[in-house]
């Protein structure tokens, strides 16, 4: 029963989503999108209640199998709930298409629990690379503009980069001989554990858009903003740090792997916590918020501290959902994501304006909000680990409190009306602006903002300890001054945004040059590659095998050359010369050999001339003859003798 | 039966070459009919299969042929061969859909088709290396008729630069056979009894020329960098049906040929070369991918896919030739995917050559550059040819990520090196998403203006054909139920 349920939660959605997709069923697309969503949503709490395990013979002796534990009954449920709530959304919001986009949407939420219930490496990789998949035509939805195709491009051709990591493993795994279930990979044979921690740490990196990898984040934003909402708050981008949580026992046994992990967690925390600080346009600013944020899991996964990661992980996955919704009704109402247009906006639509700011606050670490409880819970981890660590991750929770509050001016600031124009010159700029929020916009708004605000919970005593004890470990807690120095300094950095205007380098803006250094070290030198080596190949390579058969003709044209000049031309010398030979033997045969054959006619006539003589008739002359013969007879006989 | 699946195709053509009152429509259902049958005989075939013992084949038929050097008209299948001849059948069913719309010579075409139906499924349940050598030669004659007949204008170049080429590898292939023949004890053709003996074990020397000439005469066929210059121009000029059944069929002989014949027949020298395979397989997918994502012709970019994608396959069979104590069993992961990526391209690149034919009858140009925003008039075409593009690529849910996940897995356990290999499946999702970009997305322009969709013939031949493949991507097992036991035992013969 419990096994249906799960078997239920992946396949409905994957089902229903292929079919909208396929048959375009735009008219039924949203009624059936979101009651699938609303069972898929019941399913999961279903079986975060049972714990199933479910399996099928996939191959190479490994199953497809799912299952769900502490960690993921916290996270399927979330991811659940946010697709539902996005679909409403986006039900509001987008009228064209949408059974491409709702199909495509419910497929991407199937991938995404499959990857959160896998219990193999093969069942992971699988749902893995369909969420990457599916994120390239939900990113590229609006296909008719080529730049948000090209992104759609970039975000699938990065993540499967990273994705080859997980190839890898799968490699290592084989190899060293622990197989392919996800529990078992930590006890896999020393050397190749190494290489597998190298290759789940890559995969995760690159799909929690953490560095080097962050960029594709940034193109990313050219999606539909529930796209964003679903894929890039609480699904693909929080699944990268997932797939390292739950790869924990793996890292901290590979030894190296677990530092190494907490330290880009907390690089990226810091250095794309400055890049959003950066940011003049509200989604760049939530995507560089999100990859920070990701760093704080990703650090949490590093520590040890999985309990806290996975907190860090829901929580942020509801606030950020709600602020990508947001900005998305502003994009749609206003026509503009561009800071500088959206100024006072939060006084304009109110409900919209005040669950933001909830968000906003929970973003900034600003007590008792969410994220204030569950990013020090991190913290607490990295400060028993090392100084240094901690450093980072507490100026990267200031940062977060810099971009949240730069957000948070802007929607609140009253314009004056000498800027008025200004502001208003905005309006339009990106796409034409409806000038409404719906109710099927806003409903979704207010759930989030509740979670926004008290899943700190997740970390804190009483529910806190509890999820620790289903995880199985027991984490240092955030000390009553931590947690109160943390929230003095996010009001602090929030007076500070508020009181003079944030530094806007040019670094941070173009997000640390990395999509530029992208373009200049791998894709231009490998299409000048292709180019070389599709030259070669023609002019090279078919050159030398047509070069071969032309010299084979070439060859051939000389012998029969040969053939007609030196063997034919021999031949009819041959039969010239026996011509010749036979005219010659012809005159040869009437000179000496018919003389010969006269000459000896001639000297047999006279021959038997000779022999006539004796034949004279008379008896006498024949006695004498035979007397002679005999005499010689008898002679020879005797001297023969 | 198998003699039944393969003589009845045959016989249909016979029939068809000599009614040439025959109407058109009569024609093509006739095709569509008999390839159906064939079909559905293999199914049943497939129903009754049960894997043989290591070295034998289920359902063998033999009789007396040519005595005098012990050859003999000998047919079975295993789990190397049920596959592929399941995968023809799929196949040629589909072009004989898909060539419902055919005018020019349509009796001829289906004739000459049949012909080579018969040809391709005869060669993978021959089990003697004169009636392997025979098919394997007619199919080449047959494909020369169908690009030199059917092609674009100019196509008796390519037409014959294929046949001169891969006759060439053919030749090769027979000095291989005739080797085998001469060493084997006593002397012989029959595959299964060449297999038990191992001829040339011992002489390393001779066993290694026997395979460098039958490894030779595949790679061509296969074809593997760098012998796969014939393939881009015989596939450009080819028409959609042509392109499909060769780059579907045709090429399998030459992978098909080491897992049937080299590696079991010749172990020992297999082993010595198995580097060499390891190269030339890794270079072929590196290759040509990249020279594929250099190409602005569609089926120029398929074809070289091909390289690529059957370089996996070479990889794979060279890794598993590299017998050490403990991997046995990721070697015979890595064979099993190189058998299932022979079914899996298959059926993949049938597709996307029939679309490729699409895009050639209705604006009579492969050129990439000519289309554009083709999503907004042709959103079938669209979505197949998309699914096609993923399914090509490898991505998961669809067959070419069963079958590349267990070559890369099982490769990288045998020789951790060939994880360089894995950049193949970058460069192929980088050309396939600048295709798909290029041909379907942005504004709607050049020939893409007054583009019609797909008509129900091509729709049902290429839609039926991916989902065969989303079939095996998702549920697996039946087919690899019939592989790994096969894949098993080639590890264990070539371990001899």
């Amino acid at each position: 029963m419990a096994g249906t349920a799960l078997w239920l939660m992946v396949l409905l959605p994957a089902v229903v989503g292929g079919v909208l997709a396929v048959f375009r069923l735009d008219r039924a697309a949203v009624a059936v999108s979101i009651s699938t969503a609303t069972a898929t949503g019941v399913l999961s709490v279903v079986v975060a209640l049972t714990r199933p395990v479910v399996s099928v013979p996939f191959m190479a002796g490994s199953d497809f199998a799912l299952g769900i534990d502490a960690l993921s009954a916290l996270v399927a449920p979330t991811v659940a709930f946010v697709t539902l709530l996005v679909l409403i959304f986006s039900a509001g919001e987008i009228h064209a298409s949408q059974g491409r986009l709702n199909g495509l949407m419910l497929l991407f939420a199937s991938a995404a629990l499959v990857t959160v219930a896998a219990q193999t490496l093969p069942t992971l990789l699988l749902a893995w690379e369909v969420m990457g998949a599916t994120s390239f035509a939900l990113i590229g939805f609006w296909w008719r503009e080529d730049r948000r195709v090209s992104a759609g491009v970039t975000a699938f051709l990065t993540t499967r980069t990273a994705d080859v990591g997980l190839y890898v493993a799968a490699g290592a795994a084989l190899a060293g001989g622990a197989g392919w279930a996800l529990a078992d990979l930590a006890s896999t044979s020393a050397g190749w554990r190494h290489v597998l921690a190298a290759g789940v740490l890559v995969a995760g990196l690159g799909k929690a858009a953490q560095l080097p990898f962050s960029f594709w984040l940034s193109r990313a934003m050219e999606g539909p903003s529930p796209v964003s909402a679903l894929l890039h708050s609480a699904a693909m981008v929080a699944l990268g740090g997932y797939l390292l949580l739950r790869m924990e026992p793996l890292l901290t046994a590979a030894g190296w792997a677990a530092p190494t992990t907490a330290w880009i967690g907390a690089l990226t925390a810091l250095m794309v916590g400055a890049v959003a600080v950066g940011q003049r346009d509200a989604k760049q600013l939530l995507a560089a918020s999100t990859s920070a944020q990701l760093g704080f899991v990703v650090m949490a996964a590093g520590l040890g501290a999985v309990s806290g990661g996975a907190a860090h992980l829901v929580a942020h996955a509801f606030t950020k959902a709600l602020l990508f919704l947001a900005a998305g009704a502003w994009l749609t109402a206003l026509g503009t994501k561009q800071l500088a247009g959206l100024h006072g906006v939060a006084r304009r639509w109110r409900l919209v304006g005040w669950t933001a700011t909830v968000a906003g606050l929970s973003l900034a670490g600003v007590a008792p909000l969410a994220l204030w409880a569950t990013k020090d819970a991190v913290l607490a981890a990295a400060l028993e680990e090392s100084l240094g660590l901690y450093a980072v991750g507490f100026a990267a929770a200031a940062l977060s409190a810099a971009y949240a509050g730069k957000l948070l001016v802007v929607i609140w600031h009253r314009v004056p009306d000498s800027a008025r124009v200004e502001v208003e010159s905005h309006l339009d700029e990106e796409q034409p602006g409806t000038g409404h929020v719906g109710v099927l916009e806003k409903a979704p708004l207010l759930v989030l903002a509740v979670g926004a605000a008290v899943l700190g919970l997740l970390t804190l005593p009483p529910v806190g300890e509890t999820v620790a004890q289903a995880l199985g470990e027991q984490p240092p807690h955030a000390s009553l001054v931590e947690l109160l120095i943390s929230a003095v300094v996010a009001l602090l950095v929030l007076g500070l945004v508020w009181w003079r205007p944030v530094p806007e380098p040019r670094w941070a803006l173009t997000w640390l040059g990395l999509d530029h250094a992208t373009q200049a070290v791998v894709v231009r030198p490998t299409l000048g590659l292709a180019a070389r080596l599709a030259w070669f190949d023609d002019r090279v390579l078919d050159s030398v095998v047509t070069g071969s058969a032309s010299t084979a003709l070439s060859v051939s044209r000389r012998a029969a050359r040969f053939d007609d000049r030196v063997l034919d031309s021999g031949v009819e010398a041959t039969s010239r010369a026996s011509l010749r030979v036979a005219e010659r033997s012809s005159t040869g045969d009437d000179r000496w050999v018919d003389g010969a054959v006269e000459g000896l006619a001639t000297w047999l006539r006279g021959l038997g001339r000779l022999a006539r003589r004796p034949q004279t008739g008379q008896l006498h002359q024949y006695y004498i003859q035979a007397v002679a013969v005999l005499a010689i007879g008898v002679l020879l006989l005797v001297t023969v003798r | 039966m198998l003699s039944l699946i393969v003589f009845l195709p045959l016989a249909a053509a016979l029939a068809l070459a000599a009614l040439p009152r025959l109407g058109d429509a009569a024609a093509r259902w006739a095709w569509v009919g008999v390839a159906a049958v064939d079909l559905a005989l293999v199914v049943v075939v497939w129903l009754q299969y049960e894997s043989p013992a290591t070295g034998e084949l289920a359902l063998e038929e033999q009789a007396e042929w040519i005595p005098g050097v012990n050859s003999s008209y000998h047919l079975g299948v295993d789990g190397l061969s049920l596959p592929l001849i399941a995968m023809t059948g799929v196949i040629f069913l589909a072009c004989a859909v898909y060539a419902l719309r055919e005018t020019d010579r349509p009796r001829l075409q289906a004739a000459l088709f049949l012909f080579l139906q018969s040809v391709s499924m005869g060669l993978f349940v021959a089990a003697d290396l004169i009636l392997f050598f025979l098919f394997f030669d007619l199919s080449i004659v047959g494909m020369y008729f169908v690009i030199a007949g059917w092609g674009r204008q100019g196509a008796g170049r390519s037409a014959l630069k294929f046949f001169l080429y891969t006759f060439l590898g053919s030749l090769a292939l027979l000095a291989g056979f005739i080797g085998l023949y001469v060493a084997a004890d006593p002397h012989t053709f029959d595959m299964v009894a060449l297999t038990e003996q191992t001829p040339l074990a011992g002489s390393s020397l001779a066993g290694g020329l026997v395979l460098a000439a039958i490894l030779f005469g595949l790679a061509v066929k296969t074809p593997t960098v760098p012998f796969h210059t014939w393939l881009p121009p015989a596939h450009t000029d080819a028409p959609a049906v042509g392109s499909a059944v060769l780059a579907g069929v045709l090429l399998k002989m030459g992978t098909y040929g080491f897992v049937r014949i080299a590696m079991p027949m010749l172990p020992e020298a297999w082993r010595g070369w198995a580097w060499v395979m390891i190269a030339v397989g890794v270079v072929s997918v590196i290759y040509g991918a990249l020279v594929s994502l250099a190409q602005e012709n569609l089926k120029r970019m398929i074809a070289y896919t091909s390289v690529n994608h059957m370089g996996y396959i070479v990889l794979a069979v060279g890794a598993a030739g590299l017998v050490a104590g403990d991997t046995a069993e990721a070697r015979s992961v890595a064979v099993t995917g190189a058998v299932t990526q022979m079914v899996s391209h298959g059926i993949i690149t049938a597709a996307l050559f029939l679309l490729a034919g699409v895009l050639h009858d209705r604006a009579a140009t492969y050129d990439m550059a000519a289309y554009g925003g083709l999503a907004a008039p042709a959103p079938r075409f669209a979505a197949l040819f998309a699914v096609g593009a993923f399914a090509s690529l490898g991505l998961p849910g669809l067959s070419g990520f069963i079958a590349e996940f267990q070559v890369f897995t099982g490769s990288i356990a045998a020789a951790p090196v060939t994880a360089v290999a894995l950049l193949g499946i970058l460069v192929t999702a980088a050309l396939f998403l600048r295709a798909l970009q290029g041909i379907l997305t942005g504004e709607t322009r050049g020939s893409s203006v007054g583009f019609t969709d797909l008509r129900p013939a091509e729709l049902w031949s290429v839609g039926s054909l991916l989902l065969l493949s989303l079939l095996i991507g998702v549920l697996p097992r039946p087919l690899l139920e019939v592989i790994e036991p096969a894949a098993r035992a080639v590890v264990e013969l070539v371990g001899r």
